[in-house]
């Protein structure tokens, strides 16, 4: 195993897992205030890119305002989902919002075949197309801007939780709904907020990697479920344990398919995870429940 | 069973699955049936793993394919009566669900989904790579028909009383199994595994014993699956496939076997007649299940008895009084 090969997986690992780490954010934030699986996150994914695509190609606006507008869409696309499917059936049994998740996801990814069609298409990178050499690795200017912008996101969220006002109030709905409105928080707003920054998130995710992966109407559903595993793998309601889990997730995919076989690199992850959660069932980060009788 | 209830609904379904084709004479139509019919043995025995006791199961159709490939491998490859194929499928479905079911089931709510999704994913990869036996992505072709004794089941009509027959079997073992000291405990398990520990029930064992009843059933399917359609792809026991197979028994009504059969027909179908919106179809489809269960929480055989109470409300309270 010569440095210069494995510096080159760890990198592209960390690059693919980025977005993985990004959509299990998105997860876990849903997660945190409502108790619910989303399986429309990894649509949320798709749409950033799709959508960033589409501003930039159709109506020649730029890279920089299409991937904002794309953003932002996505964000509104989050609320809507929320005020329309999810808020009416409040208070139903956990798996029935699975379920119409499920729907979520498989009527947007019908939306966006229609008017997008199924080719696969390429959003331009950010800046710079030149390679550059490090240490016998080749990198991208791509996956620099990738992990910076992750790391920004993760800043920023981190910020939002510990700082102001509305991240403290959800942080209050993640941990008991109940004495949340007892304290005046309006837990169907935090709920809606949630919603919106999981799909913001999510996209921004999407669209960071749409460079260098291409993007099409299905790339939602195998992006969601490595995020998915990412924040089984984290230690599910923490949200920065299921960003580690993105990346870890994404080394490990890389390097299995680089040195075992490119064929297999999916299954090696999830083997991975088995074994993981076989022996640690709470995730890497996770604390052990303690349920109460 | 169920008492008289369960005796009645039994017979009414014995009655409708045998008149269907009488009414249904269109192959077209017949061969849904079919395909229907064998969904559901599969949907029925996930719902006893998910309805009755309390466990999900996110990689269900790996049963499915690990049955349908061993079946039709060797049946096709090295010569094997077809009924020895499917047995040695099944078996095998039951022995990997036994190894499987030892460390997952050990695990809870959202970490178990995980665990079976990541093994149902495992097998849909190596499904796919594993060329030179399974044909990869591109699927393998010419299985034989199935038969017994000599008998080919040549013949859709005698395809679908095949199933049909499979179908009544899986419906009646299940009845069975729910009002037994097994579906009692398996309900105790539901609601609460420790209070179900309490009251001496040996929980870890009831678990691995309906996961395990589940993967046969879900095995019969496929290898019904495999011998009826003479050929078979990955992409039918996939990550979509599973989830297709929750969703069909949370949509049926998670709360009754019949929930089980009753979403695998609507949803085996409905494809077939939103085919006709061609691009809309999907759209269609996410939209029919969001407001299924927006507005159906009890699932479509809670709707139906609702529908059916609020009728017989109308029609005898003027009598009553």
């Amino acid at each position: 195993m010569d440095l210069g090969s494995a510096l080159q997986y760890l990198i592209s690992g960390l690059t693919v897992g980025s977005t993985y780490g990004l959509t299990a954010l998105g997860f876990t934030i849903i997660f945190n205030a409502t108790r619910v699986i989303n399986f429309a996150q990894g649509e949320f994914v798709m749409l950033g890119g799709m959508l960033a695509v589409f501003f930039a190609g159709f109506f020649n606006f730029g890279l920089f305002p299409a991937i904002v507008l794309a953003v932002a869409c996505t964000t509104l696309v989050g609320v809507c989902m929320e005020r329309v499917a999810i808020r009416p059936v409040q208070g139903a049994n956990v798996i029935n919002i699975i379920i119409i998740t499920i729907g979520v996801s498989i009527f947007i990814r019908g939306v966006v075949m229609i008017f997008l069609g199924k080719d696969t298409f390429a959003l331009p990178p950010f800046f710079g197309t030149e390679a550059l050499y490090f240490l016998g690795a080749t990198i991208i200017p791509q996956s620099i801007w990738i992990l910076l912008i992750t790391m920004l996101v993760l800043l920023g969220l981190r910020t939002f939780f510990n700082n102001t006002i509305f991240g403290k109030a959800m942080l209050a709905c993640s941990f008991e709904q109940k004495a949340a409105h007892l304290v005046g928080i309006s837990v169907d707003r935090m709920v809606m907020l949630s919603f919106a920054i999981s799909a913001m998130v999510g996209s921004i995710g999407g669209v960071i990697l749409a460079p260098v992966t291409l993007t099409s109407y299905d790339v939602g559903i195998m992006l969601g479920l490595k995020g998915f595993a990412s924040c089984i793998l984290g230690g599910l309601g923490n949200p920065f344990g299921a960003a580690a889990g993105g990346l870890i997730i994404g080394v490990l995919e890389s390097f299995g398919a680089g040195y075992v076989s490119s064929a297999f690199k999916d299954a090696f992850a999830f083997i991975i995870l088995l074994v993981i959660l076989f022996f640690k069932p709470s995730g890497i980060f996770g604390r052990a429940d303690i349920e109460r009788v | 069973m169920e008492g008289r209830k369960g005796v009645i609904s039994l017979a009414v379904f014995i009655l409708a699955a045998a008149g269907f084709p009488w009414i249904l004479t269109n192959e077209y139509y017949i061969s849904i049936l079919i395909l229907s019919g064998i969904t559901a043995i599969g949907v029925v025995g996930l719902n006893l793993l998910l309805g009755f006791a309390g466990q999900i199961s996110l990689g269900h159709a790996a049963f499915f394919g690990i049955s349908a490939y061993t079946s039709a491998i060797l049946t096709t490859n090295y010569g094997f009566p077809v009924l020895a194929g499917v047995i040695i499928g099944i078996i095998l479905s039951a022995l990997v669900a036994f190894l499987i079911g030892i460390p997952a089931l050990k695990l809870k709510a959202l970490s178990l989904a995980m665990a079976t999704l990541g093994f149902g994913l495992i097998v849909y990869i190596f499904l796919n790579e594993t060329i030179t036996l399974t044909g990869g992505p591109s699927g393998f072709v010419g299985i034989p028909r199935f038969n017994v004794l000599g008998y080919e089941f040549y013949s859709d009509l005698a395809y679908y009383y095949l199933v049909a027959g499979a179908l009544t079997l899986v419906i009646i073992i299940s009845l069975n199994l729910i009002n037994s000291r097994t579906g009692r405990a398996l309900k105790a398990i539901h609601s609460s595994e420790n209070a179900a520990r309490v009251m001496g029930i040996n929980v870890f064992r009831f678990k691995l014993f309906v996961f395990v009843l589940s993967a046969v059933f879900a095995a019969m399917a496929g290898g019904l699956y495999a011998h009826y359609l003479s050929f078979v792809a990955p992409s039918s026991f996939g990550f979509h496939a599973s989830l297709q197979l929750i969703v069909m028994a949370i949509l049926g009504g998670m709360s009754s076997v019949w929930g089980g059969v009753i979403g695998a027909l609507f949803l085996t179908s409905m494809p077939e007649f939103l085919r006709m919106y061609e691009e809309l179809e999907t759209i269609l489809y996410g939209l029919i299940l969001i407001l299924c269960m927006m507005f159906m929480p009890q699932g479509l055989v809670g709707g139906l008895s609702r529908l059916s109470g609020y009728i017989a409300d109308k029609l005898f309270k003027r009598r009553l009084k």
